[in-house]
């Protein structure tokens, strides 16, 4: 009959209505500065820089190879090139950013920045109360404020975190055994030297198992 | 007692007005009324905004504004500082003169057609002859506030929303019109103090409310169709269509002149709650005789309230309908069973009393209702879905 569905809904609507004030689980949204939720494992919003350590200038990952910057959809990410260089994670002597900054107003979360860094140095952080009552100078973030410990990588993403480290670890080691490989090399006497190319390769896993 | 309570807005009107002498005394009194109208429907449309977003929020399974003093009842008072603090924006290409008086032009058509309802006993601003006319005559004239509007922003999404506004509201008022004429034919007068009058007789305890008859019923339930398309509540908000209109007519309207639309369109679905109680729901009068001591005013605004109530129920669950179907609606099936409403409520007054008249108008109008739906829903092809497939 012609206005049946009318009724139907009505009465769902005034069923949502009464259930609302008595069982307390069917309201859907929560009392916000108060009451929070969680933030899910794969939210993300805008990147910041990570660093290993206690100090965060000397810890920074970030080498200031400037892919992010030149990748950057919307350009929110200026990088200046440090003139000298400093130890990274595996001690190898690189540049590292002078000035590092995003403007968060520009930022669109895309997450290309963390895609295309080749030294998982910037990620993506859950951060999202960043509201500030200066719109230019309190939404361009410097290094200072984008860097944040591996630690809090860990609570933010841990899955991911984790995957990082390992990746990270085994690239530390790869990196170790060659230098080991190396000084071998330097080491052993140059008669056996025809039948060295050969040794690393099988002796690298064996190196890391180790 | 009870008498001065139901008088008490009277007698205090009577008494200030003592005070002055005699000359001013009518224009006095008249400016007295002017002046509670003036301070109870903005009041009520406070309270309805408040139980509208409490409402719709409860209905969504939220809690709706609850930060603004207890259970968020500043809320309105919040509202309407903010609106008054925004810049006032008129477009450079806007008619400015047009622009400015559209919001005015609605507000004020929209109080005058409250003049004439009979808000309690002895409490009618204007005690009208022809004040059902007056009315009508009131509330066809918010459309032109609403072109106004719509023309004067140079907007194409007002005008777009202004055409829609128009068209619906002239289509709608037809049947609104129509079925109020049946009250008018059965009561024989067009003054709604009589119409109200002729209501407020009680067999068995039970109320004489044109509700409770066959034709009464179908009447009400067109009226209430018929107002919630002149009021451009959902589901026929097409107007104000925000998916596709931004805001319809009052697009380029910002800070207290957006305010004063707001004002207007729940004052003026108050003023025609106020009608349509007027009309088919007895009025100020109480619903069981044995409750005729509580004050008739207070009878007035809960119907009139609960009216409110019910668009917002119904606002909370339908959703917005198309142009054609808002069209078909109204002149294919709303029209036609509001005509044929007239004959049925002619052969009620012909007829006389006895239990044949019920079983007979009942009947021709279930039979009609039965049958527009059907030739309607086979038309329009509505009934079960059927799913097509790509092979």
């Amino acid at each position: 009959m012609l206005g049946e569905g009318i009724l139907k809904g009505l009465a769902e609507t005034a069923r949502n209505f009464a259930g609302s004030f008595v069982s307390a689980d069917r309201l859907t949204t929560v009392q916000y500065p108060e009451q929070r939720i969680a933030p899910i494992e794969a939210t993300r919003d805008f990147p910041f820089l990570v660093y290993d350590g206690a100090d965060w200038e000397a810890g920074l990952r970030c080498v200031a190879c400037q892919i992010c910057e030149k990748e950057c959809p919307p350009q929110c990410i200026y990088i200046v090139k440090s003139t000298d260089k400093k130890p990274d994670y595996v001690g190898k002597q690189q540049f590292y950013p002078a000035r590092f900054d995003i403007d968060i107003s520009v930022c669109m979360s895309c997450q290309i920045c963390v895609e295309v860094c080749p030294f998982e140095a910037i990620k993506m952080d859950t951060e999202f109360e960043l509201s500030t009552t200066d719109r230019f100078g309190g939404l361009l973030h410097d290094r200072k404020e984008l860097a944040k410990s591996n630690e809090h990588y860990h609570k933010i993403h841990p899955t991911e975190a984790l995957e990082v480290d390992a990746r990270l670890a085994e690239e530390k080691a790869k990196t170790e055994a060659k230098a080991k490989a190396a000084a071998a090399k330097a080491a052993a006497p140059p008669g056996t030297a025809a039948a060295a190319p050969q040794k690393p390769v099988p002796a690298a896993p064996g190196e890391t198992t180790a | 007692m009870i008498a001065t309570a139901d008088q008490i807005f009277v007698l205090l009107q009577h008494w200030l007005v003592s005070f002055l002498p005699a000359v001013l005394q009518p224009v006095a009194a008249v400016l007295l009324s002017v002046v509670g109208i003036v301070a109870v429907f903005p009041t009520l449309f406070a309270l309805a905004v408040w139980m509208e977003r409490k409402g719709l929020g409860r209905m969504q399974n939220r809690l709706g504004p609850n930060r603004v003093g207890p259970f968020g009842l500043l809320q309105p008072i919040a509202d309407g500082i903010k609106s008054l603090t925004k810049e006032d924006i008129v477009p450079l290409s806007a008619d400015a003169v047009v622009h400015f008086m559209a919001p005015v032009v609605l507000v004020v058509v929209v109080f005058m057609g409250i003049a004439v309802l009979p808000i309690g006993r002895n409490m009618t601003l204007v005690s009208m002859d022809s004040g059902l006319l007056f009315f009508f005559a009131m509330g066809a004239s918010t459309e032109l506030s609403v072109f106004m509007a719509g023309w004067s922003s140079r907007n194409k999404y007002s005008l777009l929303g202004a055409m829609r506004g128009v068209a619906q509201m002239i289509s709608y008022e037809v049947p609104l019109l129509m079925s109020s004429v049946a009250v008018v034919m059965i009561t024989g007068s067009l003054s709604l103090d009589k119409i109200v009058a002729a209501q407020n007789q009680y067999t068995w305890g039970l109320p004489h409310w044109y509700i409770f008859t066959p034709w009464g019923l179908a009447a009400f339930v067109m009226f209430a169709i018929a107002a919630t398309a002149e009021t451009n509540r959902s589901p026929f908000d097409l107007p104000e269509g925000e998916s596709e209109l931004v805001a319809g007519y009052f697009t380029e309207y910002s800070g207290f002149k957006f305010a004063l639309f707001f004002l207007g369109e729940y004052v003026g679905m108050l003023s025609i709650s106020g009608l349509g109680t007027t009309l088919f729901l007895g009025g100020w009068s109480a619903p069981f005789s044995i409750l005729g001591f509580v004050p008739s005013w207070i009878w007035f605004f809960a119907k009139v309230m609960l009216s409110i109530c019910v668009f917002i129920w119904v606002r909370g669950t339908l959703p917005r309908m198309r142009q054609d179907q808002l069209m078909n609606f109204a002149w294919k099936f709303v029209l036609p069973l509001t005509l044929l409403n007239l004959f049925v409520a002619a052969l009620w007054r012909i007829l006389g009393d006895g239990w044949q008249r019920w079983a007979l108008c009942s009947a021709i109008l279930l039979l009609a209702y039965g049958l527009m739906a059907r030739i309607g829903m086979y038309r329009e092809h509505i009934g079960p879905r059927k799913y097509r497939y790509a092979e």
